[in-house]
């Protein structure tokens, strides 16, 4: 608790020098939503905090590339707040409008929610769907990695030492494309997911799926990507006969433990039921 | 919703709360609002085992630090007597209450105080906690109430055999006590019975869940004086528990009771308080205590889990014809469990011939437990009003007309031994009989569920001043901390009896220095005692006044009444003089005998029995069990309802607990009996978006003992819900569950042992 210092450098190339300089002893203050209540917790004792809201490149939603990057200072309430984005990646925004309440909202980030890395994060399973990147600055300048890549287990992440991520990347959409996410919760909010599961997929003209992914969030120690739902979506109308396959690979796929939250049992039934029903309302929004 | 009649000018009427802008604007002072010149903070140090013997404590590190000006462990404290005095609706033993405070020999549960450090900051105060040495052997724990009761179970205390069977057991063990209460003869009963059901229940502990947590400043001088501010729901029991078990007495301890944020039976006890005093003697500052969530959850509260056998059988026409009940509760750590209560109420909705109940209370480790909302009557009344609906089913009739049929009325005899006087039961189904709700078709998944609830409610002891100011003002002080708007309540009753503006009155809860004794603010007793109190120090200073005016009158007292806030000439007879108001009577007050006050120091008896009847509506997700409460309406007879608000909100709160009690609620402990869920994420109380607007029905049959006909209200609405939640999850999925907390994962269980 004593002498833990406070920074909020204006530019990336400070935040980066601060959190390579403290070696490892450094922690970004986003949101805060997570990092305070584990400071106030005493899970962590870091010797600085950076927080990157006074750097321009962490603001603003904007349409690039046909896609959208997002800040890493952008809260849930203001991606909700953008048409565009929830026109286009509703699941994604669902998700990050899933977590906590509206005063968690105003603050809490897609990034501090990916950082934090637990496998129940809800906004995860559907960026990893829908196949997001993120621009990682470090000491050696600015990298992209796959979303999926950085949580690499409960509470780990794969950036170095001095990195930090400035935006997350959406990518271009096809036609009749969209995405959902759904998750289990024993009420209904304020809460961590038991179970989650992201869907994303492309419909060609005739309905027919000609791509897709499928991710279950809170039944591993990282989220888990069901290659056998995804296979099971492609070719289909995303019919009943498909979404009952996408519940037994999902079930299958799943890796859960029981703990104070749920069951194994519960938690591998409810991994294929979300699964499939996120399916069917990705198939819903993409047909319309 | 019924006409009030226009018998009163306030009584019924919304008045806004004495309290309320100081809540709203944050002024209102709570347990942890005080801060005094030179306070120190306090922290506590807690076992990390569920059961274990302290071979040592070594504090010497911790008193060496810089900051760290007091260090108590139970060697500050002397030895209790064992001597049982009134905690709340239950008696408690001292010696255990001591223990509870701080362990003296053995810890019994994760979480129990060991020793307490004050120091002049929270992080100073923590750290020294942290060097506090422990030496324990730990011993094998027990925490579920059947285990507990199995002979190779550990046993808590060797001294402790099970009262209430004879002879004397030979052998110690954790059942502290068994009692029984019957009418007439079950087995003839159940001989007349065509159909008869018989199951096992299960419940689980329940913490209270108020927000604020324990919190206290006390301030002891080199004299001995004691000053204690604290949030609790008695602040005379908070002087008594202190006076006794620091053997202090009374006289020298003065308690201010803080605002309250929610106590619902969980503050009815002590934990900081003695320690906070014992800290302050020792480093002659005042200390701050303060709970954490987490020491909330495993050091305070709940009410018991409890397993349960219920037996009942009817005849094809719908008559009970026998009611069997075995209750085994978990009482914590230490005997207490209101498992009384819980075999009291059990079947006392209804108008039965042969009733049989039986309870044990068993110790085991985890917390002691402490009053909750009708303390057992929850539990037992879950059993019974879950079989009522099965019986119903069975029948094929309607389960509110079956509840009518057998429903308790003026006269009944009831198996604990009273026979009911004017009581509601009858009405409170007849008015859900008639509400839209109970008519509104139900979709596929959905069911609906009833239940009825029954709670005593209490009186005791009370006081309050009624003081006539120089201006006409009225100044009303009381006893009873303010828990859910009764100083709204005493302030009517005072206007209505003194005739004057409900405006002109300002109630305030005093310090046991200014007032009389009051029992703790608990069985839904407040309104009706503190508030007969204030009726009759409303008249005794209305008495005094009409003194006041015969005597400027010149006339016997006798011929002067008072009416509508003025003394008045009883008749033309007596002379033809000018009302006087109470404002001019107060402004002579100086010339006609000095100050103006009533008082009134009572125990009040004939508190009116209180009945509820519920309607649940629910919807379940038959591939995630999880259940989602559609429509909800409590439905209750308040006798009469002094500001229908507060007592809609009683209703409104009792059923959003008794729903999480019924729904997600539970403690969860890893294999070493340690409490997994401290906090209000995994120990899950509903958020506002668990629940549909809660609809509450007042019904009023007045009861006759009290000057306005009030009933307690605050306990009966946290009765019905489990059961009625229950019945219609029954009702959605066609499967009768026996456990709970239904949470997601238990239905769909339930729904797969079904297919
Ligand atoms: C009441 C409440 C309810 C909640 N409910 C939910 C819920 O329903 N679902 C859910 O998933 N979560 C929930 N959370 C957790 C939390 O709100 C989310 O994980 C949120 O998205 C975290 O974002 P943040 O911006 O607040 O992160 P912060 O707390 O600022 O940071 C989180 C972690 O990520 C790191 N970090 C942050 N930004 C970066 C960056 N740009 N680069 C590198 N590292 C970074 C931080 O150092 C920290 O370790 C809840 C929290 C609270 C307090």
């Amino acid at each position: 608790m004593s002498g833990m210092r406070y920074e909020a450098p204006g530019s990336v190339d400070e935040a980066v020098a601060l959190l390579a300089d403290a070696n490892g002893a450094a922690r970004v203050l986003a949101g805060g939503t997570d990092l305070l209540v584990q400071l106030r917790a005493g899970m962590i004792s870091p010797d600085v905090v950076v927080n990157i809201k006074d750097i321009s490149e962490t603001h603003g939603i904007t349409a690039e590339g046909g896609g959208f990057r997002i800040g890493a200072s952008v809260s849930g309430a203001e991606m909700g707040e953008n048409a565009a984005l929830v026109a286009a990646w509703p699941g994604v925004v669902e998700g990050a409008e899933l977590i906590g309440s509206t005063q968690v909202q105003g603050r809490a980030t897609m990034t501090g929610n990916l950082c934090n890395a637990s496998p129940a994060a809800d906004g995860v399973p559907a960026l990893i769907a829908g196949g997001a990147t993120c621009t990682i600055a470090g000491p050696n300048g600015t990298r992209e990695a796959p979303v999926g890549d950085i949580p690499t287990g409960p509470g780990k992440t794969s950036l170095g030492n001095g990195e930090f991520i400035v935006a997350i990347n959406l990518p271009a959409r096809p036609a009749n494309a969209s995405d959902a996410y759904l998750r289990m919760i024993p009420r209904t909010e304020m809460d961590i997911a038991i179970v989650g599961a992201g869907v994303n997929l492309v419909l060609d003209d005739d309905g027919t799926c000609t791509a897709a992914s499928v991710v279950l969030g809170a039944v591993g120690p990282k989220t888990i990507t069901v290659a056998d739902a995804a296979a099971a979506l492609v070719g289909s109308k995303v019919d009943d006969a498909a979404l009952e396959a996408v519940k037994a690979a999902a079930s299958a796929a799943a890796t859960p433990i029981d703990d104070k939250r749920g069951t194994v049992a519960y938690r591998t039934k409810v991994a294929g039921v979300l699964a499939a029903r996120a399916a069917a309302i990705a198939a819903t929004r993409a047909r319309s | 919703m019924n006409e009030q009649p226009k018998q009163f000018k306030w009584v019924g009427t919304r008045t806004i709360r004495p309290d309320g802008v100081d809540k709203v604007t944050g002024r209102a002072m709570y347990g942890a609002d005080l801060t005094l010149p030179g306070m120190l903070e306090g922290k506590v140090v807690r076992s990390p085992h569920a059961h274990a013997k302290i071979i040592s404590i070594d504090t010497s590190k911790a008193a060496a630090m810089d900051g760290v000006k007091a260090v108590v462990t139970a060697a500050d404290m002397p030895l209790a007597d064992p001597t049982p005095v009134a905690s709340g609706e239950a008696m408690i033993n001292l010696r255990d209450l001591s223990d509870n405070v701080i362990a003296r020999e053995k810890v019994l549960y994760e979480g129990q105080t060991v020793a307490a450090v004050a120091a002049t900051s929270a992080d100073i105060a923590e750290r020294a906690a942290a060097l506090i040495e422990v030496e324990y052997e730990v011993l094998p724990h027990v925490i579920d109430v059947l285990e507990a009761m199995k002979d190779d179970a550990p046993v808590l205390h060797d001294y402790m055999f099970t009262g209430g069977i004879k002879p004397k057991p030979e052998k110690a063990s954790n059942v502290a006590n068994r009692v029984e209460f019957s009418l007439g003869d079950i087995e003839a009963g159940f001989a007349a019975a065509d159909v008869v059901i018989e199951k096992n229940f299960t419940t689980e502990p329940v913490h209270q869940g108020y927000i604020e947590p324990h919190a206290v400043v006390a301030d002891m001088g080199p004299d001995g004086k004691v000053d204690v501010f604290c949030s609790s729901q008695g602040h005379f029991m908070v002087r008594a528990f202190v006076a006794g078990l620091l053997k202090i007495d009374m006289s020298k301890i003065k308690v201010t009771a803080a605002e309250i944020g929610g106590g619902f039976g969980g503050k009815t006890t002590v934990y900081l308080e003695p320690l906070a005093v014992m800290l302050s003697r020792k480093a002659g500052r005042p200390v701050r205590m303060v709970m954490s969530r987490d020491e909330v959850f495993r050091a305070s509260g709940p009410t018991s889990g409890a397993a349960l056998t219920i037996k009942m059988g009817a005849t094809k026409d719908g008559r009970i014809t026998a009611g069997d009940a075995t209750l085994y509760f978990q009482a914590g750590a230490w005997p207490g469990s209101p498992v009384g209560p819980a075999a009291m109420t059990a079947f006392a909705p209804y108008d039965l011939e042969n009733v049989k109940v039986v309870g044990f209370d068993v110790v085991s480790n985890r917390q002691k437990v402490v009053a909750y909302r009708a303390p057992g009557a929850p539990i037992s009344e879950y059993g019974v009003e879950s079989i009522m609906d099965e019986l119903a089913s069975e029948l094929g009739i309607d389960p509110l007309e079956f509840r009518a049929m057998n429903g308790a009325k003026e006269g009944t005899q009831a198996a604990y031994g009273v026979k009911f006087g004017t009581i509601g039961m009858q009405e409170t189904i007849a008015a859900a009989q008639a509400t839209e709700h109970y008519k509104i078709p139900l979709g596929p998944n959905q069911g609906r569920g009833v239940a009825t609830g029954f709670w005593f409610n209490i009186g005791g002891e009370s006081c309050a001043g009624i003081r006539i100011n120089e201006d006409g003002s009225v100044s009303l002080t009381e006893g009873s901390p303010d828990i859910g708007g009764s100083r709204a309540s005493m302030a009517i009753m005072a206007a209505e009896t003194l005739g004057i503006d409900v405006n002109k009155v300002k109630p305030s809860v005093v310090d046991t220095d200014a007032t009389g004794y009051a029992f703790v603010t608990g069985g839904s007793r407040v309104t009706f005692a503190t508030g007969m109190a204030v009726v009759d120090a409303s008249k005794a200073a209305i008495d005094e006044m009409r003194a006041r005016a015969a005597m400027i009158w010149d006339v016997d007292v006798d011929g002067v009444v008072w009416e509508d806030g003025h003394a008045k000439p009883a008749s033309t007879n007596v002379g033809d003089f000018e009302p006087m108001s109470l404002a001019e009577l107060a402004k002579v007050a100086n010339k006609t005998g000095g100050p103006i006050s009533g008082h009134a120091d009572i125990n009040a008896k004939g508190a009116g029995p209180g009945f509820g009847t519920h309607i649940c509506d629910v919807e379940v997700d038959p591939d995630t069990g999880f259940v989602t409460v559609l429509r909800y309406t409590a439905i209750q007879d308040v006798g009469r309802a002094i500001h229908p608000s507060y007592v809609e909100g009683q209703l409104q709160g009792g059923a959003a607990q008794g729903i999480g009690w019924a729904l997600n609620e539970e403690y969860i402990y890893d294999a070493d009996g340690k409490l997994e869920n401290p906090g209000f994420l995994d120990y899950r109380v509903p958020v506002a978006s668990d629940l549909p607007m809660i609809d509450a029905i007042l019904v009023e049959v007045p009861n006759p003992t009290h000057p306005f006909g009030v009933r307690g209200v605050g306990e009966v609405p946290i009765i019905p819900p489990l059961a009625a939640v229950n019945n219609a999850v029954a009702a959605a999925t066609g499967v009768r569950f026996n456990a709970l907390p239904l949470s997601p994962p238990a239905i769909l269980a339930g729904l797969a042992d079904k297919e």
